[in-house]
């Protein structure tokens, strides 16, 4: 199983340190899966001009090629002007319209009041609808409070972390194993 | 329809299409020269003359995976090849090309087939050719307006007149030589949302619409507004053909169809577009509702019947030779259209 990691912004840490958490909890309990994190803070991604995801060259085409050859995408999003980063809306304009048909995509978000808790459930799960993702419903919604120099200082949140983890690979173990099992039935 | 060489009263046109992509064979991961793959390209359109096939066309694709970037070349040995099988583009990117060149090309074209070219122009779908030919995919929209018109208006007047934006003026210009019979069938190629479908009826031109998959209601909307829009621009819709295009693929049954195509049709999407095609879609599309035409001789004449009564369009053109599918196969296709495909769809659509 391939888990790749999206942290969403290139300024703040806490999305980051959340993510970091993510992939620990991963390593330690799916030390199988292959797992990538891209942290669009580390790349320099340019703008979507409308071509094939394939021909993009350089930090854009290994973001896009990476997410592409996913099972299970994790997305880490802070919340900007009410709203999903620039930096990852402009991922999804990157890539073809069923990006993430078969995919997995799981979803954290970091904000600075609780006021935000349904940034997510209202902007981004429609774009990963769109894009055909298997959704994990539930998200983790982490405080500014939560957080002290770059830790996650409440407990509940990483427990909230490693189920967001077990959901993510249950339902990608899921849906994978559905679909062989269909697609073994067809003798083509 | 005469305008455009159709005479519907025989039935429905069924056509094949090639856009030369050169794939490897999925089950041997090999793939054969360039020059093999033209050179089966020519052959194929032998085959399709003799087995009655009305029409054969030529694509161009500016990228790794393809070879008849020069489709105008290849259509010419395609020309000298056969005798009487009608021969096209499809599509000729007029956005990226001189018209008047593009017209030179064709119209010699028409004169080596006696009369038999026509010109399918499209706004491509794949875009290397922007960057490989100098322009700027910024203008993919105006270019192609653009250099359509001139087109158009090239195939109507033999002295042209005529300034634009992205070529040097034409004064008095004589465009030569002139096709057979004055001027050539030119259709626009249209994919995607009915806006081009629009642009097509407004300049009552003859519309080739691109179907790959997925039900063919879908495309029911674009047939409707090319109609409309031709009938508020003044054109009389009954006067203007309309063709589709997709992938086809045929075998003694469905089973074997499937499982023939589904590995070609596969790899060609992985490596050019970048993702699969899910199994379980494709094997939805048996239905006969859907545009993909995958399965038995009777299934695909099932769902060429369907499309017509929907669309009722004059001319089917399919695409069977994706993907790095050995020629033998391709031929064993066209031979399976000429003895039980042609026959029926002439039979129940020839007024």
């Amino acid at each position: 199983m391939k888990i790749v990691g999206i942290s969403g912004s290139i300024v703040g840490s806490k999305t980051r340190t959340a993510m970091e958490y993510t992939f620990k909890a991963i390593a330690e309990k799916y030390p199988d899966a292959e797992v990538t994190l891209i942290d669009l803070a580390e790349y320099k991604v340019q703008f979507s001009d409308g071509r094939n995801y394939m021909e993009y060259e350089g930090d854009t085409g290994y973001v896009t090629k990476t997410i592409m050859e996913a099972d299970a995408i994790i997305i880490g999003t802070p919340v900007f002007q009410a709203s999903i980063p620039g930096t990852l809306k402009n991922i999804f304009d990157l890539l073809p319209v069923n990006a993430f048909r078969d995919k997995v995509v799981s979803m954290l978000v970091t904000a600075g009041t609780s006021k935000h808790f349904l940034i997510v459930e209202q902007q981004l799960k429609p774009i990963l609808a769109y894009m055909k993702a298997q959704i994990v419903q539930t998200y983790v919604f982490i405080e500014e409070q939560d957080f002290h120099r770059k830790e996650i200082v409440n407990d509940d949140v990483l427990f909230r972390l490693d189920r967001l983890v077990e959901d993510t690979v249950m339902l990608t173990e899921t849906y994978t194993n559905i679909r062989k099992e269909k697609e073994a039935q067809y003798d083509f | 329809m005469e305008k455009y060489r159709i005479d519907p009263s025989k039935g429905i046109e069924f056509g094949i299409y090639t856009l030369g992509d050169h794939i490897p064979n999925p089950h041997t991961r090999k793939r054969i020269s360039a020059q093999q793959r033209i050179q089966e390209i020519i052959e194929a359109a032998k085959l399709a003359e003799q087995a009655g096939i009305d029409f054969f066309s030529v694509g161009e694709s500016h990228q790794d995976y393809f070879t008849t970037q020069a489709h105008s070349v290849v259509l010419s040995a395609i020309a000298q090849a056969t005798e009487k099988i009608k021969i096209g583009s499809s599509s000729t990117i007029i956005s990226t090309c001189d018209p008047v060149r593009v017209y030179e090309d064709f119209s010699t074209i028409d004169l080596i087939s006696n009369g038999r070219t026509e010109i399918i122009a499209g706004r491509a779908s794949r875009v290397g050719l922007f960057d490989l030919l100098g322009y700027n995919l910024r203008d993919y929209e105006e270019l192609f307006e653009e250099k359509f018109e001139l087109l158009l208006k090239i195939n109507e007047e033999e002295v042209v007149n005529w300034s634009g934006q992205f070529r040097s003026p034409l004064i008095d210009a004589k465009v030569i030589p002139r096709p057979k019979n004055g001027s050539l069938p030119i259709w626009r190629a249209v994919g995607g949302s009915p806006g081009s479908a629009i642009k097509a009826g407004i300049a009552g031109v003859p519309m080739f619409l691109a179907t790959l998959g997925g039900p063919s209601a879908n495309f029911k909307v674009s047939v409707d507004a090319y109609r409309e829009a031709a009938k508020r621009s003044g054109f009389d819709p009954a006067t203007l053909p309309i063709a589709t295009a997709g992938f086809f693929y045929t075998a003694e049954t469905s089973q074997q169809a499937m499982k023939d195509s589904y590995p070609h049709i596969n790899i060609g999407l992985e490596l050019i577009n970048g993702h699969s095609y899910p199994k379980r879609q494709f094997a939805q599309s048996a239905d006969p509702r859907d545009a993909l035409m995958v399965g038995s001789p009777q299934q695909v004449i099932e769902k060429i019947l369907y499309q017509h009564e929907l669309f009722g369009h004059q001319r089917y053109i399919a695409q069977m030779d994706f993907g790095g599918l050995p020629f033998e196969l391709w031929a064993k296709n066209i031979e399976l259209i000429a003895t039980e495909i042609l026959p029926a769809i002439k039979k129940y659509t020839a007024k």
